[in-house]
């Protein structure tokens, strides 16, 4: 469990996170969503130690990660593994060679275990056979799914993935999100997701955390999100008519009633109902 | 004001880079492999430069020395202290601070501008030790032995000019080469050569390590560690010129 206390965090006198306090469950995919500049990036990184948060305190499994000194820091960093937005593998190193980094660099295992390992992870993600391959020579998705391996090839307690989904097609979106998804309750870690995309929003979030301007603004899961009333929030997550009419649609599914009397007609677009 | 801030940065990450190493086999990997790039890979350029210096050096020597009373076998003793003094360490750094100092900050601006380095940090890898470090020591263990080596081949190359364009024989250059010669000169270019070399290394690295924004500002970076390298390296020059001599 990750919990964040009244966390405060300023660049150059403008502050960028204004108070966030978040409780963050283990087993469970916990969305940090948010408007380009809302923060969400700068509270992950403050969560991993990338920067120190001003104030506030942020608990690993009730152990106050901002009061530790550095040796004790590197011990909890040897439980997180994170995803970047850009996958951030190593470019001169092979697939199973980036899988391997960490655990050549903690472990005292042999090769072969080393090797069965990585193979494990690999299948894992569904990346049989990449092993040779060089990250130039992977798909984005591809990558991504060598960066989930790389980040629980130390089975981590906790796991970061920052933007998961960005440059990725919807199909392999959806790849990531339900891989994520799994991970997080086969290995009953603590995960941390930091999207945009609305449809991991509503796939996989167990737990969401709304930022605006630096604060949070909402808190909830992906049932409730729909039932909010949070005017800011359904403004950023229904943006398009689209969406709006997806979260109708999702409301009379679960209520069996449409709400502000709209007529399904209307909601569809009759140019768009089949004809005859 | 801001110059003070850049020097305050660049001492923490000197100091930074002193920790106990998470892994000494990874570690002693790394440097091999630095070693190797910085070494091997500048050899090629190492010695086609001091070769021809040695050689332009001794064709302008006695181009100036037209008098017939300054016996030839001079040539030879200028060539060597000027090689050993000044060519083999200021120039062949200069050259270096552009081969490996650009190579070693577009290094790390690009691990740090596709968050390589903060993958790193996040796995518990103390970063300034595993990727500066390395880096640095590398320089300063191949550096001088580049050094070294551009000394013989400078004075090689005098040799092979004097004796092709029929300057003066092989036998009076060799001759020349042991008189008045002063051991304490060779020490002098060693002082030079490892302090340029932590020059060479550790400011492009900071550059590189510290850069921020994509592919342009790594070419911006590699471009001002390059030029500050080298101002640094002359100033340095002169300061252990004055200071040693």
């Amino acid at each position: 469990m990750i919990e964040l206390k009244n966390i405060r965090k300023s660049f150059d006198g403008r502050t960028v996170i204004d108070g966030a306090t978040a409780t963050m469950k283990a087993g469970q995919c916990n969305l940090i969503i948010g408007a380009s500049g809302s923060g969400k990036t700068v509270l992950m990184k403050c969560m991993v130690g990338l920067f120190e948060p001003d104030e506030g305190e942020i608990l690993y499994g009730g152990q106050d990660f901002t009061a530790m000194n550095n040796k004790e820091k590197t011990e909890i960093r040897k439980e997180i593994g994170m995803l970047f937005q850009g996958s951030a593998l190593f470019d001169s190193l092979t697939v199973e060679k980036n899988i391997m980094f960490p655990l050549n660099m903690f472990t005292e295992w042999s090769h072969q275990k080393k090797l069965e390992r990585v193979n494990e992870v690999l299948a894992r993600v569904n990346l049989k056979d990449t092993n040779k391959k060089f990250p130039a020579e992977l798909s984005g998705g591809m990558k991504k799914r060598v960066g989930i391996a790389r980040a629980i090839v130390l089975n981590p307690k906790y796991l970061f993935c920052d933007e998961p989904n960005s440059g990725l097609d919807p199909q392999t979106s959806l790849v990531i999100d339900k891989l994520i998804k799994e991970i997080t309750i086969e290995y009953n870690i603590t995960t941390v997701v930091n999207t945009h995309d609305m449809n991991s929003v509503m796939e996989i979030g167990d737990y969401i955390l709304y930022m605006h301007k630096g604060k949070k603004e909402w808190e909830g899961s992906n049932k409730q999100i729909i039932f909010s009333k949070n005017q800011l929030l359904n403004e950023f997550i229904f943006a398009s008519e689209f969406l709006r009419d997806a979260k109708e649609m999702r409301m009379l599914e679960e209520t069996g009633k449409i709400p502000n009397n709209r007529n399904i007609d209307e909601m569809i677009g009759p140019e768009n109902l089949p004809k005859g | 004001m801001k110059i003070f801030g850049e020097i305050g940065r660049f001492i923490l990450m000197i100091k930074g880079m002193f920790s106990k190493p998470e892994n000494w086999k990874m570690y002693w990997k790394e440097l091999m492999h630095q070693c190797s790039e910085i070494g091997f890979g500048s050899l090629g350029i190492v010695a086609i430069i001091s070769f021809f210096i040695g050689a332009v050096s001794t064709i302008q020597t006695a181009y100036q020395l037209v008098t017939p009373l300054i016996p030839l076998s001079t040539i030879a003793q200028i060539v060597r202290d000027t090689v050993i003094l000044e060519f083999a360490p200021t120039l062949v750094c200069i050259v270096l601070a552009g081969v490996v100092g650009s190579k070693i900050a577009s290094e790390l601006g690009n691990m740090r501008v596709s968050e390589q380095i903060d993958a790193l940090e996040i796995m518990g890898i103390n970063t300034k030790a595993y990727l500066v470090m390395p880096k640095i020591v590398a320089s300063l263990i191949m550096i001088p032995l580049l050094v070294i080596l551009a000394m013989v081949l400078g004075i090689i190359g005098g040799r092979v000019a004097g004796s092709m364009a029929g300057i003066l024989p092989g036998t009076t250059f060799d001759k020349g080469l042991l008189q008045d010669f002063v051991p304490y000169n060779v020490f002098f270019a060693m002082a030079k050569a490892y302090t340029f070399s932590f020059i060479i290394s550790s400011i492009p690295a900071y550059f590189g390590y510290y850069v921020k924004g994509g592919a342009l500002e790594i070419g911006q970076s590699s471009t001002r560690a390059v030029v500050v390298s080298c101002i640094l390296l002359l100033f340095a020059d002169y300061v252990l010129s004055a200071l040693l001599l």
